[in-house]
């Protein structure tokens, strides 16, 4: 099945998807009545100043915990939510800038498939008009086209074409993000964002999905940005990953870099917390990070991972680290990868533990009383 | 009755069965299932949504409300005290140490909640009381317990709730509070024990002040009033960041051993499973489809639906080229669909003719501590005897 919309293909440098200083704070206490008080509007730091770039066929995995900015990041690079700063280039052009037909294209070639399968359909369409709606808004296939293009659509994902006359009710949570793959691939996309596609179906039915995303990507060379919070999902279908931890990426690389040689100590923290499913799992501890992620509306000063890190030193709050070159396009934020940084000098943060040797991944085994 | 169980069991769960009458029909939630808990080890019962784990433990301690009726099946509990109690009255519902609760009086099954079972559940925002101070709410359950052993046939938690009507009679009556100061202090000594820092200054916080992970310390806080032989937790971790399920695993496991009582951990999450659990239980609709210990239900798992959830997950130290999902759907448990052949036939790969009748759960070769509800228990696959599409009536597979 292929329907081309038509683009002009354009020449450019660089990468499919450009992110860089991404910015999008929301102001509190910013109403008219609140500035007639003489009160300060205070931001809260969603997210704050995040680069990368995914490149075209790839699979960009963003990973981090609930509240890091990840799913903002994501909106916001598909225009969805009005950045605060920064910029987005898709294919070089600046995204916030588009105007008119460009803007149009973009629409047609960038797409995103959301968490919740349940509010993400509208209950009162049929599926196969949700699946088409892109296309007639777009006006790009009417009436019957319309109609066969939807079948073609629902047979792709795994559905039936008999489905396109149903209501989203009818279907179990996997078919539902199904009609919502579907409806992304509407139009012919190139860039699909997928913010937590299977983080809210069962195991069983989350590997059926995945196993469909992988043979969509390849059959329409999709180029995508994957959102998750599970790390052994994104291990799974990522090429290079990037690592989140309150509104800015602390470690970028290779999937296999990122969870086999992991620099920053909160990718090292995350990979020590996730349980594995095999017997030697037993008896593991994996609470190695103590206490909370604090408020984005306060971030603390310097490194924001300072006040969980078992590392963290006096350097820590004073400066926010750069992104260190640790290898074959491999980046982490952290002091501790610069081995001449006058953060070896300083003095450990009370929490932080003396030793400082990077904690292990994987088991060690606990009595195992019979 | 006859209990040929393990010499430690402090909890035997027999063909427990629970029914919902809702208005699409009849829903079989939990279907015969059997399973026993040990003295100080940790149960797990993994199934996907829908597979009937939650309302199995809800069974358990007689906790299942309207529409939902346990319609069969018998609860022993090892209480020599109790046992004594009941064996001139119903001797039918005493066997040795075990009292069966199923046929206690409601009374005596309410006190049992809080001294022998307690239990938390997965999402803490909702399970506290907005409009009261965590505090308050962890002492409530602790001055339960007092009055009910200062007086054990009466256990009325409050004798008067938190509307209009009470805050008409405090104003009228001052110093009528339902928690007295000591109870007030355990609970700060319990927040203390979950690794809450600064206690005092929490307990007068509100559930909205903590975090999610501070709030579910709070739950199991709560739980531990009564002392609890028996703890159900009911997805604990579920709501919350990998790191902070980390955390409350870890205390978990602590307080489990420092109190010495069992733990039954319901969850979906294989891992959770195999970083905490000695024992498993499988369920799919309705049904423990297998149940062993971890290696056992881990390394050599002879029912297909086990095998297909641990092919589904992603490895995350050896990430496999391609997943091998379970196909199709988790079936819904309408009395009315539900076939009488085994429940997972239409999804499984070796299902063979003798599916077709529902099958019993069997001892797999032999080895009666680990079960399965398959005939592959006892019976190699056999291509030959498949079972091939046409055999399945009126399924269409939706």
């Amino acid at each position: 099945m292929s329907f081309d919309v038509e683009t002009d293909e354009v020449e450019y440098e660089g990468s499919l998807v450009e992110v860089e200083d991404l910015e999008k704070y929301y102001y509190e206490n910013d109403t008219l009545f609140d500035r007639v008080l003489g009160r300060e509007p205070t931001a809260v730091r969603a997210v704050d100043g995040v680069s990368f770039e995914v490149q075209e066929g790839e699979t960009l995995g963003l990973v981090g915990e609930s509240g890091c900015g990840k799913s903002t990041t994501s909106e916001t690079l598909l225009g969805l939510r009005e950045a605060t700063g920064g910029s987005v280039r898709f294919k070089g052009r600046d995204v916030f800038r588009m105007t008119g037909s460009e803007r149009t294209e973009f629409r047609q070639d960038a797409q995103i498939v959301f968490q919740d399968p349940f509010s993400s359909l509208d209950p009162r369409m049929t599926v196969g008009e949700i699946v088409t709606e892109g296309l007639r808004i777009h006006g790009l296939a009417g009436g019957e086209e319309r109609t066969e293009r939807a079948k073609d659509l629902l047979e792709r994902v795994g559905l039936s074409a008999r489905h396109a006359d149903r209501y989203p009710h009818e279907f179990s949570g996997g078919q539902r993000q199904r009609i919502g793959i579907a409806r992304a691939l509407a139009l012919d996309p190139e860039f699909v964002v997928l913010d937590e596609p299977v983080s809210a179906l069962d195991v069983s039915v989350q590997a059926q999905v995945l196993n469909l995303l992988e043979d969509l990507q390849e059959e329409f060379g999709l180029t995508y940005l994957f959102v998750a919070h599970d790390l052994s999902v994104v291990r799974h279908i990522s090429d290079r990953v990037a690592v989140m931890y309150l509104g800015k990426v602390v470690e970028t690389g290779p999937v296999d870099e990122i969870f086999e040689n992991p620099q920053h100590p909160y990718t090292q923290a995350l990979l020590d917390s996730v349980p594995r499913a095999s017997v030697e799992e037993y008896g593991r501890r994996g609470g190695t990070l103590e206490g909370d992620v604090p408020s984005p509306r306060n971030p603390p000063p310097g490194c924001r991972f300072h006040t969980r890190c078992p590392h963290a030193r006096d350097a820590c709050t004073k400066e926010l680290p750069p992104d260190y070159d640790t290898g074959e396009r491999h980046e982490a934020a952290c002091f501790r990868v610069d081995a001449d940084h006058e953060y070896w000098e300083s003095e450990p943060l009370p929490h932080a533990s003396e030793t400082g040797e990077g904690t292990s991944v994987g088991g060690g085994i606990a009595d195992s009383s019979d | 009755m006859s209990h040929a169980g393990h010499r430690d069991d402090l909890l035997r769960v027999e063909d427990l069965t629970t029914r919902f009458y809702t208005e699409e029909g009849q829903v079989n939630a939990v279907e015969s299932v059997s399973f026993d808990v040990r003295d100080n080890e940790i149960l797990g019962i993994v199934g996907e949504s829908g597979s009937g784990k939650s309302v199995t433990a809800l069974s358990a301690i007689d906790l299942v409300d309207s529409p939902g009726k346990i319609t069969g099946g018998e609860v022993w509990l090892r209480d020599a005290e109790l046992a004594g109690e009941f064996r001139g009255d119903k001797p039918e519902a005493v066997d040795g140490d075990f009292v069966d609760l199923r046929q206690l009086p409601t009374g005596v099954r309410r006190a049992l909640r809080g001294p022998k079972f307690s239990m938390i559940f997965q999402d803490p925002m909702s399970s506290f009381n907005p409009s009261l101070t965590v505090g308050e709410q962890i002492a409530e359950a602790v001055e339960v317990q007092r009055r009910a052993s200062a007086n054990p046939r009466s256990t009325r938690s409050r004798t008067q709730g938190y509307g209009l009507g009470k805050l008409l009679v405090d104003s009228v009556v001052p110093g009528r509070k339902y928690t007295s100061d000591e109870s007030h202090e355990r609970a700060i000594e319990l927040l203390d024990q979950v690794g809450i820092p600064d206690p005092v200054e929490r307990a007068d916080e509100y559930p909205h002040q903590f975090s999610g992970g501070m709030l579910q310390r709070a739950m199991v806080a709560q739980a531990l009033a009564g002392e609890p032989d028996v703890l159900f937790a009911d997805e604990p971790t579920t709501a919350l960041d990998v790191t902070i399920q980390a955390q409350i695993l870890d205390l978990l496991r602590d307080i489990q051993q420092e109190q010495g009582m069992s733990v039954v951990l319901i969850t979906h999450d294989l891992g959770v499973i195999a970083r905490m659990c000695d024992r498993v239980g499988v369920m799919y609709a309705g049904e423990v489809v297998e149940r062993g210990s971890l290696e056992a239900v881990f390394d050599d798992p002879t029912h297909p639906y086990t095998q297909g959830l641990l092919g589904s997950i992603p490895d995350v130290d050896d990430p496999a080229p391609r997943l091998e999902p379970i196909e199709g759907n988790v079936p819904n448990l309408l009395d009315s669909e539900m076939p009488d052949r085994c429940y997972f036939a239409d999804r499984c790969p070796k299902a063979m003719e003798a599916c077709l009748e529902h099958p019993e759960e069997r001892a797999v070769e032999g080895d009666r501590r680990h079960t399965a509800r398959c005939v592959l228990a006892d019976d190699e696959y056999d291509p030959e005897r498949a079972l091939d599409e046409s055999q399945f009536e009126g399924g269409d597979g939706e």
